[in-house]
């Protein structure tokens, strides 16, 4: 095992931490703020991809598809949000995690109509698909793009939510939205804009997973699956706690994948650690969750109050 | 006059609930009778997977409706069954007691301790985690490469319980429906004794019962651990039926379909979830006989029964009878 291949495992750590931090960030903050679980964010996500590979395949631009995927994930969870949803918000959470789950039979079972059961493909940028040599490491140039602009979401959320009138109101919203609603804010509208932030979130992560995973239906559950661990370690509703969970999962899921089969063998015998490694490897995360909440059942960076 | 204190009488001892659940269950009773009479002996695999996962929605239920615990992963016991009997089949192993004991001793150790972590947490939480743990054990079961992995893992033959077997679908559909009956008759001992009491009360306010002095945390992780039992037994009996086992047994899927029927069927009720079971499996029998796009219709089906018809089947028989009593007893 060498240095240098430790630290590609790093990087696609960081890389998918990263990806779920896109996702987890705007299923946290419309929980935050409307305490409503959206179970569909993963199909908000596929429905991303699903655009901009569309849109790939007309124009042959990456530019260009992430112009239309993200503005149309946006309208799509908009809708979504003023025809169904908004209806639930009122409603327990069984209720909504029922809905959202009949949702996403819906989109799944739509994309299947539209573009069929085989996965769609679209290339990386042309700029991008080279690799960049990173003190004799060389790792490729798509994925420390998709790195660069998950940092550069975070700052900006960061930046929106602590250093902006809106931000205010949604930090406010989240603790207190009564007291905001009596202050004449228009809390239906605040809601619908945080819907649709996520929804362009969502988008913006299946437009950047395009090129490296497979746009196939169903491809929105695994990552949905992985993003509720996230926001579940992190601390439900905490930016915070979505940004720092989404950069443990990452880790441990691919640094676990990769070298937990090997350290196996050293302990155990060959045969068993060939069976037995590629098992517990891909436990590694949830059990990480249930330390976690066995320690700290709020998760680790938890909302502050007050 | 006499004839109609004995209507009012009888009306009393039996509402139109208890009469849809007598229905009910006596049509299930005849199931394998009638196909033999049609010659149509598909209809008796249908139907046992609709006890099957009656069974499993019903235990789901002792804590989803009784308790407001919302577990959104009792696939993954459905698994834990399907496995128990496909792991010892490939061994050789065809004795149906073996297959039931060690279902239920893994089922029971898993539910202990993932019960134990899950009722840390409450609300979304419980959802979000309960989800997880399923999944993880999904993902477990894809790495079992030498029990087939992905593509999981035929059954030779079907369990053997020495004084019975199941191999006749007849039989297995009536060791399923007797399952069924005798964890309705349990359940509804449950429910109502003190343990239920206590499990409703911490559905309604979990504090005021901590606050009384019982211990919350072992009630609802007893209930917690009945209702996986349970499931896992209907996972014995789906790897039968299928002669399979497989991850997809454990997908979330299948824990989201067993809501649905809950809250179709009637949630906290007994019957409900049965007649719940019924309803959603026959819905998509019909539905993917009219197209292979089913999904289409059913997804916004569920959405548009969360949001108008929350009652459930069984909920809405009994206010129909509540309302027609009312006005029966206004008019006289």
């Amino acid at each position: 095992m060498t240095l240098g291949l430790f630290l590609t495992q790093v990087l696609n750590g960081l890389q998918l931490g990263i990806l779920l931090f896109l996702l987890a960030a705007g299923l946290t903050l419309v929980f935050g703020i409307m305490n409503f679980v959206n179970l569909a964010h993963g199909s908000l996500y596929m429905m991303g991809a699903y655009f901009a590979a569309a849109a790939f395949g007309y124009t042959g631009s990456f530019l260009l598809a992430g112009a239309f995927a993200i503005p149309a994930t946006m309208l799509l969870g908009i809708i979504v949000e003023r025809v169904a949803l908004t209806h639930l918000y009122q409603r327990d959470h069984l209720d909504q995690v029922l809905a959202t789950f009949g949702l996403i039979l819906f989109f799944n079972e739509l994309v299947r109509i539209i573009w069929g059961p085989a996965s769609v493909y679209m290339n990386a940028p042309a700029v991008l698909t080279g690799t960049v040599d990173l003190f004799g490491l060389r790792y490729p140039a798509y994925r420390f793009a998709i790195i660069g602009v998950g940092l550069a979401v975070a700052l900006g959320l960061y930046l929106l939510i602590h250093r902006t009138r809106v931000g205010m109101l949604i930090r406010a919203g989240a603790t207190h939205p009564e007291i905001v609603s009596a202050l004449g804010v228009n809390v239906r509208g605040l809601n619908t804009l945080v819907f649709g932030l996520g929804a362009a979130l969502a988008g913006l992560a299946g437009l950047m997973a395009g090129p490296i995973v497979s746009v196939q239906s169903g491809m929105g559950e695994p990552i949905l699956i992985l993003t509720l661990v996230v926001i579940v370690t992190g601390g439900i509703g905490s930016i915070r706690g979505a940004f720092y969970g989404a950069l443990i999962v990452g880790l441990v899921d691919t640094i676990g994948r990769a070298f937990l089969p090997l350290l196996l063998r050293e302990v155990m015998e060959r045969s068993v650690a060939q069976a037995a490694g590629p098992a517990i490897a891909s436990m590694l995360i949830y059990l990480v969750m249930a330390v976690v909440l066995a320690i700290r059942p709020q998760g680790l960076f938890p909302v502050k109050h007050g | 006059m006499s004839a109609g204190t004995s209507t009012s009488l009888t009306a009393a001892r039996w509402g139109a609930g208890e009469i849809f659940a007598v229905v009910l269950l006596a049509g299930l009773a005849l199931v394998p009778v009638i196909s033999a009479a049609i010659g149509q002996p598909f209809y008796v695999t249908l139907f046992t997977r609709i006890v099957i996962y009656a069974l499993a929605a019903l235990g789901l239920n002792l804590i989803l409706g009784y308790g407001a615990m919302v577990s959104f992963g009792h696939a993954l016991y459905l698994g834990i069954g399907a496995y128990a009997v496909g792991i010892l089949s490939f061994h050789g192993i065809d004795n149906g007691w073996a297959h039931l004991g060690a279902a239920l001793g893994v089922g029971a150790v898993v539910a202990v301790v993932i019960g134990f972590v899950c009722l840390r947490t409450s609300g979304m939480a419980f959802i979000m985690i309960t989800l997880a743990f399923a999944q993880m054990f999904y993902f477990f079961a894809v790495g079992l490469r030498q029990y087939g992995g992905d593509d999981g893992l035929t059954i030779a033959g079907r369990s053997d319980f020495g004084l019975f077997t199941l191999a006749s679908n007849n039989a297995l559909y009536y060791f399923a429906f007797v399952l069924l009956l005798l964890c309705l008759f349990v359940f509804r001992r449950l429910v109502n004794a003190r343990f239920g009491m206590v499990l409703r009360g911490c559905r309604s306010n979990e504090r005021r019962m901590a606050a009384m002095g019982f211990p919350t945390l072992r009630y609802k992780l007893t209930a917690y651990v009945i209702s996986a039992l349970v499931c896992v037994v209907a996972g014995v009996l789906l790897a039968n039926l299928a002669k399979f086992a497989s991850p997809s047994t454990m997908a979330w899927q299948t824990s989201g379909e067993l809501i649905v029927m809950i809250v179709l069927g009637g949630m906290g009720t007994l019957i409900g979830p049965v007649a719940g079971a019924a309803a959603l499996l026959l819905l998509e029998e019909v539905l993917a006989g009219w197209t292979q796009h089913w999904m289409i219709i059913l997804g916004p089906l569920i959405v548009l029964i969360v949001l108008v018809a929350k009652k459930g089947l069984f909920g809405y028989v009994v206010e129909w009878d509540a309302r027609r009593r009312a006005r029966h007893g206004a008019s006289s």
